[in-house]
């Protein structure tokens, strides 16, 4: 298991040195550039909040706020398990369909006991993540379309549960799961705290480099002997579960699981973490820049319907689509003037 | 995965042997397979009228899964095909009113800005394929939901009808457009410039680029022609339903296409384009759901088979020390 050879791994994208400042100093302009990139997101966040707060000062009482919380923040663990697939280059695009899963899962759970609700989506959803790493890690296959047939058949296990979405779980009105999505501080200290947690894993413990180092250069983090196959597992595996997590808490607040849900949401939460400048690419990965890239979105839509409504969700979907354009120019731009 | 490990480096072993003649052919040998268990299965199968149904559906993702096809023989892969398809529907009603030509050369026109924008920001600005259309993937839906409104039109134009309905020695229209279509690609992709270069630039690009090769052309190309394609599936889509209906239409293309594309061994790393077999891969995936749903199969099924089957497709075509 120790020697593994290249050919056996997945196939990697030509690695891409992030070039510029090892080894020598950096000049004033590469300096921006990088400022530019790292704090960016959250620049534009507070720029966004400041000009919508100054435009009109209700928008910032806080009941609005906590509305804009309470309702997202479990979407919000999506982008987390996301942020570290897209660090070793890879993408998951179950994410969505897990959630939905998680939200049956633990209606169902919730029928029979409070535990059972957190239990039975979070084995379910772990184990389909391990599958779909298992494939990527040993099977050599590409992720994208690992996960896509993952987002297939999530799906469709998910309609056979409900039998073909006929069957709606209720969580018990008087379970103590219920109040696990209730209100507005409990959902978000949740996911403050998941977040704080996977903050840790990527920028203090020695997991986190080596999911950084795979996706700078795979090949170069299997010669150092870094366990390659076994990150990489974790690393879906982990992302399944938040997503069955993040399903469980929404099924909570919801008080059932509705097998609509979760539609696209692979897509918001990529958009998330490429707009907090997590590098698609991979190699650099930043949970604060997810959490502005959540939150820019969030307070985003928030404004469309505020201002926009009569429109409808197509605006949102408009204005997301032509965001999201132009920060990933913007992010090609940088990363293209940094090289010259 | 213990044989993979151990195998040489070079020199092909039986059992890459096997998974490639798997992948160059695999799908014509399933294809087969599956119309004779299904005929076997169940007379009606090969009736004219099955074949008719079977082909309304499948010409559109036919179309939509050739340019796609073209965009990750080049290693990159287009998300934006359905918003293409729905931004296409929307506009024929508006235009309709100054007659069919017109109304499907702008929807045309549409898709292939679509492609250009979408294109541009991979080959100028170096963005990842995969998030510059599903920007415009997230975003064109919505233009196009806009510039319909929410509710479905009902289109009644006789000549974009007949595009969607009717049939020309028995074949659907529609499928002589998919068939032309696929000449066309392949003819493009085995004998011309464009289509060797194309190919090039999938297998190495930096080569291809320090070989003088015009490759953001090829590239913008590339994504103008599939943007062009699934304009012409919503067309036809429009046509089959007789109404624009931006909010569902050309739904999961994107993933229909590509795994039309995938199950038909074209490998996702690009440099191979396999034009014949991902209209094969259409074909079966179509077949198999219409199959597996004929025996009323629950669609919860259907859905965990097509992920077995892509699973499967991907493992046969999955990079390999042998190329």
């Amino acid at each position: 298991m120790s020697v593994r050879t290249p050919e056996t791994m997945a196939p990697v994208p030509a690695p891409q040195p992030r070039s510029g400042s090892e080894g020598r100093a950096e000049t004033q302009r590469e300096r921006w550039i990088r400022r530019a990139e790292r704090r960016g997101p959250l620049v534009v966040l507070v720029a966004v909040c400041a000009v919508a707060t100054i435009a009109s000062p209700s928008d910032a009482s806080w009941p609005d706020v906590s509305t804009i919380l309470g309702n997202n923040a479990f979407v919000w663990l999506l982008a987390l398990g996301m942020t570290f697939v897209i660090t070793t280059g890879g993408i998951d695009l179950s994410v969505g369909s897990l959630y939905a899963l998680g939200g049956v899962l633990a209606a169902r759970g919730a029928t029979s006991s409070p535990w059972l609700a957190i239990v039975l989506p979070l084995v379910v959803c772990a184990a389909w993540g391990a599958v779909q790493g298992l494939l990527v890690a040993y099977g050599g296959m590409a992720p994208f379309i690992v996960t896509l047939a993952g987002l297939l058949g999530a799906r469709g296990l998910l309609q056979a549960l409900t039998n073909q979405g006929s069957t709606t779980y209720l969580v018990p009105a008087g379970s103590w799961f219920r109040h696990l999505g209730e209100g507005t501080w409990v959902p978000v200290g949740i996911v403050a705290v998941l977040f704080a947690i996977g903050w840790v894993l990527m920028e203090r413990t020695g997991y986190g480099a080596t999911l950084t180092a795979i996706g700078g250069n795979q090949d170069s983090a299997v010669l150092l002997g870094l366990p390659v196959a076994r990150a990489k597992v974790l690393v879906y595996l982990l992302s399944g579960t938040l997503a069955g997590a993040a399903g469980a808490l929404g099924g909570a607040r919801l008080g059932s699981g509705v097998t609509t849900i979760g539609v696209g949401y692979e897509l918001t939460a990529i958009a998330a973490v490429v707009i907090g400048g997590t590098l698609l690419t991979g190699g650099y990965g930043t949970i604060g820049g997810t959490v502005c890239g959540v939150l820019l979105l969030a307070v985003i839509h928030h404004l469309i319907d505020r201002y926009l409504s009569q429109y409808g969700s197509a605006m949102t979907d408009a204005v997301n689509g032509a965001f999201l354009a132009v920060v990933v120019l913007a992010q090609a731009l940088l990363e293209r003037s940094r090289r010259r | 995965m213990t044989a993979a490990v151990l195998e040489p480096v070079d020199g092909a072993g039986t059992r890459d042997r096997v998974l490639d003649l798997a992948q160059r052919y695999g799908v014509y040998a399933a294809l087969v397979v599956l119309i004779a268990v299904a005929t076997a299965m169940n007379s009606d199968f090969m009736s004219v009228s099955n074949w008719r149904v079977q082909l309304f559906q499948v010409a559109p993702t036919v179309l939509v899964a050739l340019g796609m096809a073209l965009v990750i023989g080049t290693e990159g892969v287009d998300l934006s095909v359905g918003a293409t398809i729905a931004l296409a529907a929307s506009i024929i009603p508006l235009y309709i009113g100054y007659g069919p030509a017109p109304a499907i050369v702008l929807a045309l026109l549409l898709g292939a800005a679509a492609g250009l924008v979408g294109g541009a920001m991979v080959a100028f600005a170096g963005v990842q394929p995969i998030v510059a259309t599903l920007s415009l993937m997230i975003g064109l839906r919505g233009l196009a939901e806009l510039m319909n409104g929410a509710a479905a039109k009902p289109v009644e134009d006789p000549s974009i009808l007949d595009l969607g309905e009717h049939g020309i020695a028995g074949v659907p229209v529609m499928a002589w457009i998919a068939l032309a279509a696929t000449g066309a690609v392949a003819y493009t992709v085995r004998r011309t410039t464009f289509g060797r270069q194309l190919v090039a630039i999938g297998d190495n690009k930096r080569a291809s680029l320090l070989a003088g090769l015009p490759v953001r052309r090829v590239l913008v190309t590339v994504y103008v022609l599939s943007g062009i394609l699934a304009a012409l599936a919503g067309v036809l889509i429009v046509g089959h339903g007789a109404e624009a209906d931006p909010a569902n239409q050309g739904l999961n293309m994107e993933l229909s296409a590509i795994t039309a594309v995938v199950v038909g061994g074209t490998p996702l790393s690009g440099g191979r384009v396999r034009v014949l077999g991902t209209v094969a891969g259409a074909m079966f995936m179509q077949l198999a759901s219409a199959v597996l749903i004929q025996h009323n199969v629950p669609t919860s099924t259907t859905q965990i088979v097509e992920a077995v089957l892509i699973c499967l497709a991907v493992y046969v075509s999955r990079e390999r020390g042998t190329r």
